[in-house]
């Protein structure tokens, strides 16, 4: 058999190999001098439509060289994180308080669901007239996108609690606060994490859209302004540095995961003596 | 004396959503003395754990009356310390803070709460594991944890609930000798719930026999008079051992038979 380390740099290496294939059909297909005009009858429209990869890399050091990208970046981080924070506070709250209490659950079961249901982006431009064209109307779209993940996750892991683990606890002589704080709370929290990747995913989509749909900041102003004046390069740098980020966030978010569920067994783990 | 324990003409049924009813335990008593070690045998599903529930509080009975040490049970019995058959840990506390969850609970400041668990631990012989998270543990050793999470709260009445069925056969005798080591250090009420006659006879100073369910109730008790201290392994193999065994079981083989066939035709 193989090193398993080998075959990791082997993964790596056809990896990075096919992103090289990519931007190399990329930049033949719409380079106007290497290859002949295929399907477009002017050699400079395959650039005009798909831009240039090399263009598009030139932009994005240019953005970041010259930091002119920074303040935008820093609005949608901002706006990523308040988001993500107040929605999974809140989801939180609510999810504790409806899977505790049977009859607000009862009552209030038809409009979550419809709620839910909505297609909530939709809100993007009522939260604009709400709060303005600042960051408070993309923390509003994000905070309603994030609250339900977090939300059905708290209500679900509350609700799936041990019927064993709490009767124990109480007969430990667990009070009804205590339940909440050493039982409830960091049963649902397992479920929150498990869904982490997915809220601070959402809460990105929702600053990026918020600013999309009208901003004076913002990356997703900037890929706006790029796309009213037909530069498709900057559209596409823009693209690249959303994603670049939304990895980063997520790759923060597996390390805050890995620190904070030790408790939780992963497949195949064994442990030093 | 007082009773440390006592159930009278208890009987608990079941109503089901769609209205059927299932009676699991009828018109049992049973008293405990302080100090007692009494295993209760029966057929599965005789209603043992129902009768534990009972005792600890969780379940309410429809008919008879519960007394802890003379008093009227009203709520959890806050004297009964519970040792549950399936895994009761909790799996986000390590090792060590789930054997001081109880001492959190009451309100014991933390390094004093610390420093006595740490010493449980040890003396469940899980010195050097405090710091292990219940999935880093091993059946057995989990077992050990939740012994020393409910001893530590001194109870003076230990309801167990087949805590070591699930281990494998020399953990579960280890297990069995180090149980008895503990008990007869500061002797407590014990009511231990267990399928096997064998473990209920080398543990117990009384066995009762409940008959198979629904409405099981107690069909007989025997007084153990083996000699202890007792190691488990060895006494199962003396005469006065075998001769108890022979007594019991023929009262309770009718039970298990009766039961097997309620499951044939289930």
């Amino acid at each position: 058999m193989r090193s398993s380390s080998g075959s990791k740099a082997a993964l790596r290496f056809w990896q990075v190999a096919l992103f090289a294939a990519f931007l190399a059909i990329w930049h033949v297909a719409t380079s106007p001098t290497l290859l002949p005009p295929l399907y477009f009858d002017n050699p400079h429209k395959a650039a005009f439509f798909f831009g240039e990869p090399f263009k598009v890399l030139a932009r994005t050091w240019e953005w970041f060289s010259s930091g002119t990208i920074y303040p935008h970046l820093w609005v949608t981080l901002l706006e990523t994180m308040l988001a993500f924070v107040i929605g999974t506070v809140l989801g939180l709250g609510m999810g504790l308080w409806l899977a505790l209490s049977p009859i607000a659950s009862a009552l209030l079961d038809p409009y979550i669901k419809a709620l839910n249901s909505m297609p909530r982006v939709i809100l993007a431009p009522i939260f604009a007239v709400w709060f303005g064209l600042d960051i408070a109307s993309k923390v509003a779209l994000g905070v309603t996108l994030v609250f339900f993940i977090v939300f059905f996750n708290v209500y679900q892991g509350v609700r799936e609690v041990s019927y064993t683990v709490l009767a124990n606890a109480r007969i430990l002589g667990a009070s009804e606060r205590q339940l909440l704080r050493h039982v409830y709370v960091p049963s649902a929290m397992s479920w929150v994490f498990a869904s982490l990747h997915n809220s601070v995913g959402l809460a990105f989509v929702g600053a990026v859209v918020g600013e999309y749909l009208g901003s004076s900041r913002g990356v997703g102003y900037l890929i706006l302004q790029a796309e009213g004046t037909f530069d498709i390069n900057s559209v596409f740098a823009g693209i690249l540095v959303l994603t670049a980020f939304a990895l980063l966030l997520d790759w923060a978010v597996s390390l805050a995961e890995r620190r904070l569920l030790v408790w939780q067994p992963r497949g195949g783990e064994t442990e030093k003596m | 004396m007082v009773a440390a324990l006592a159930l009278e003409d208890i009987t608990v049924t079941f109503v089901s959503r769609d209205g059927g009813r299932y009676t699991a335990v009828s018109e049992t008593t049973l008293h405990v003395a302080p100090g007692e070690f009494v295993s209760v045998v029966g057929p599965t599903g005789c209603g043992k754990s129902t009768l534990l529930n009972v005792a600890v509080g969780l379940l309410e009975p429809s008919a008879g009356r519960v007394r802890v040490f003379g008093e009227p049970l009203a709520g959890l019995n806050r004297k009964a310390g519970y040792l549950f058959q399936t895994e009761a840990l909790m799996p986000w506390r390590t090792a060590l803070d789930n054997v001081t969850a109880g001492l959190e609970f009451r309100g014991v400041e933390r390094g004093a709460a610390t420093s006595q668990a740490s010493a449980w631990l040890q003396r469940v012989g899980l010195g050097g594991f405090g710091a292990r998270y219940p999935h880093q543990l091993s059946g057995g050793m989990r077992k050990r944890v939740a012994l020393a999470q409910t001893l530590i709260l001194d109870p003076e009445i230990i309801l167990m609930d087949e805590p070591f069925s699930a281990l494998d056969i020399q953990t579960r005798q280890l297990m069995e000798n180090e149980l008895l080591e503990l008990w007869s250090a500061d002797r407590k009420s014990v009511v231990f719930i267990t399928h096997d006659l064998e473990e209920a006879i080398s543990l117990s100073d009384r066995v009762v026999v409940l008959s198979a369910g629904p409405e099981s109730h107690p069909i007989g008790a025997y007084e153990i008079d083996l000699p202890r201290p007792r190691d488990v392994a060895e006494i199962r193999l003396t005469p006065r051992f075998i001769e108890l065994h022979t007594l019991i079981w023929r009262a309770m083989k009718d039970e298990v038979l009766k039961s097997y066939a309620q499951q044939q035709r289930q």
